[in-house]
């Protein structure tokens, strides 16, 4: 791999070995910026947390990089392939592929089912090889095969015959990282895969994540959870209002003040007294009067 | 006009030419709307590329019925590709709207006065079956059982038709049990998680559209072949909504649903004409003139329709052959 050729303006370690580049990144909506990403780089065989506080653009950023949504402007390459304009479907088929924020299991197919759509290069799913089982049953055979093997890591084998759209939120969450392994990619993007899940279950998530970098994968993932973050990460990149902030290992992130300020709020560890609450309301309440006065 | 006689009636409708008609273009539907999700509101426009294309290439060209029948498929084939090439990649909505108004101005235009010489304005084409009845093998004195009368003509349509009808089920039922129609279930459940797992969602919404079209367009040409004629009238808005009624009768994304659901819907619509015109018919009417005319009778059945259809929608929303537990699902 060439060295890479990163702006001086990064204040930590460079990387030597990139999956994902992307620079120059902007996407707006209207008069809002949602991403303007000057440089952004994700190390093979790492587990990169992408935080920032809500509308840091994290999510539209994920869009972007995996082509359900255009920048503006911007390159970005995955295995030192250009992405700009592949379709997401392709940018899929490459080895990179992504979970969703608000889960999304195929409610009415069942389990087994989801996983078994995931598995690629299906001769069963063109259209007149579709039509004779002898073409495909063999491959479906394998491919339920891995399935199972997958569920069972997961802990979803016993419901392998249920709708998805029966399952728990976090179990919808486990099928749709267990569905996207089935595509065997390199780089897996979770968005959120915590958000929404009980504390039990967010540490046997947290072990699964672990277990994908440790098979050689790569992982991109969003999360709100600083300890969660802290816990698992390589390297934590933080965006605020579009922008990259800041980006290093998780002890040097989280000790920036900067980042604190901007993802917690300057205030995040004073402790809310009873004063304090008080002095709160009194102020909530003379802004309320003056509006009247301002009103009548 | 007996009693047995408004049985008989609906039943001779319920598996007679219409019956066939619908359920093919169901089918078709069926394949649209059950599994891919996509909402096509203009059934009706594929069958009448289909009905127009057979009569005027026999009537207007003197063309033989087969190559008619295949050109007729192939217009399904080029409007499914017409509507779908701008508005697959857009929200679900968008091919509603373009299918329902391009259905009705595909109506005006071929029953327009200008184009009276190609395509028999409000007449339509007629008259172009000799090729289909040089092919019936039913005698020629009709069929008679169980209390039941069809002629000749009617009979040998209804053997090809259902006979087209069960071999359309076993091929949907193969193409639904394979891969390729998971991933057509998995677009209608959610087409952007089917996306990020490397599949090309437009081109299966394509071949999708194009397939139930193709079906549509044999509802079509079924029925230009059972009456002789088609007819701008035959392919108005109601043609698709009754299409979807009979979908949703039977149970949306369920190989038989078609079938049953024509069945149903036809039985109950004939039937239901039958029993009112014999309720206000003769000389000293079951239901008196003071309170409904024999005109009146023959709204009723549309009325009745309707009230079946809310009761349907209410205890069983997942049609004769649905799955309860799917409906559960969507719930929540």
């Amino acid at each position: 791999m060439p060295t890479d050729t990163e702006p001086s303006t990064e204040t930590t370690a460079k990387k030597t070995d990139s999956i994902l580049v992307a620079d120059g990144v902007t996407r707006t909506f209207g008069g809002l910026t949602a991403v303007d990403v000057e440089h952004f780089e994700i190390q093979r065989g790492k587990i990169t947390a992408l935080i920032g506080p809500n509308g840091a653009g994290k999510t539209t950023f994920f869009n972007l990089l995996t082509g359900f949504d255009k920048p503006d402007s911007g390159a970005w390459t995955f295995n030192g392939q250009s992405l700009d304009g592949v379709p997401p479907y392709k940018v899929a088929r490459l080895g990179m592929v992504r979970t969703f924020q608000l889960t999304k299991v195929l409610s009415r197919l069942t389990v087994i089912e989801n996983m078994r759509l995931g598995a690629t290069g299906q001769r069963g799913e063109k259209f007149l090889p579709s039509l004779f089982r002898g073409l495909w049953s063999g491959q479906e055979k394998a491919n339920t095969e891995r399935a199972m093997e997958l569920l069972g890591r997961f802990k979803l084998d016993a419901k392998h015959e249920d709708f998805a759209g029966s399952l728990s939120g976090g179990q919808r969450k486990l099928l749709e990282m267990a569905r996207a392994l089935m595509v065997d990619p390199e780089l897996i993007m979770l968005d959120e895969p915590m958000a929404g899940v009980n504390p039990a279950l967010k540490q046997s998530l947290l072990g699964h994540v672990k277990s994908l970098r440790d098979e050689g994968r790569t992982v991109l993932f969003v999360e709100h959870d600083m300890d969660m973050v802290r816990d698992i990460s390589d390297w934590v990149v933080v965006m605020a209002q579009g922008k990259i902030v800041a980006e290093g290992p998780p002890d040097t992130v989280m000790a920036n003040q900067a980042v604190i300020d901007a993802y917690l709020g300057a205030h995040h560890d004073a402790e809310l007294t009873h004063d304090t609450e008080e002095e709160i309301l009194a102020a909530a309440e003379a802004e309320l009067k003056a509006e009247d006065e301002e009103n009548s | 006009m007996s009693w047995s006689d408004v049985l008989t009636g609906a039943i001779e409708q319920g598996i007679g030419p219409s019956a066939i008609i619908y359920c093919l273009a169901a089918i078709g539907l069926n394949i649209h709307f059950g599994y891919t999700g996509l909402l096509n509101f203009g059934q009706a426009a594929f069958m009448m590329v289909g009905g127009y294309a057979v009569g005027a290439l026999i009537q207007d060209q003197g063309w033989p019925l087969f190559p008619s029948i295949v050109i007729g498929l192939l217009a399904a084939v080029v409007l499914a590709l017409i509507l779908g090439v701008p508005t697959l990649r857009l929200r679900a909505d968008y091919l509603a709207i373009a299918t329902i108004a391009s259905a009705e101005a595909i109506r005006q235009v071929l029953g327009s006065a200008s184009l009276k010489d190609q395509f028999g304005g409000q007449d339509g084409r007629y008259g172009f079956v000799d090729g289909m009845r040089s092919l019936n093998f039913v005698p020629s004195g009709g069929v008679h059982f169980l209390g039941l009368d069809f002629r000749s003509y009617d009979f040998f349509i209804m053997i090809v038709g259902w006979s087209l009808a069960l071999i359309l089920c076993g091929f949907v039922y193969l193409l639904m049990r394979s891969p390729w129609g998971r991933v057509l279930k998995s677009i209608r459940e959610d087409e952007d998680a089917v996306r990020s797992l490397g599949k090309n969602v437009y081109s299966y919404k394509m071949q999708a559209l194009v397939l139930g079209g193709v079906i549509g367009a044999m509802a079509g040409i079924m029925s230009g072949l059972a009456t002789s004629n088609v007819a701008p009238s035959d392919f108005a808005t109601d043609t698709t909504f009754f299409t979807y009624t009979v979908l949703l009768i039977g149970g949306a994304a369920r190989v038989f649903g078609p079938v049953a659901g024509a069945l149903i819907f036809w039985f109950f619509i004939s039937g239901l004409d039958l029993f009112f015109d014999k309720m206000t018919s003769g000389s000293n009417p079951a239901i008196p003139a003071s309170i409904m005319t024999d005109d009146q009778a023959s709204l009723m059945r549309l009325i009745f329709l309707g009230l079946i259809l809310m009761l349907i929608m209410i205890y069983r929303p997942q049609g004769i052959f649905g799955d309860r537990r799917e409906l559960a699902i969507d719930a929540h």
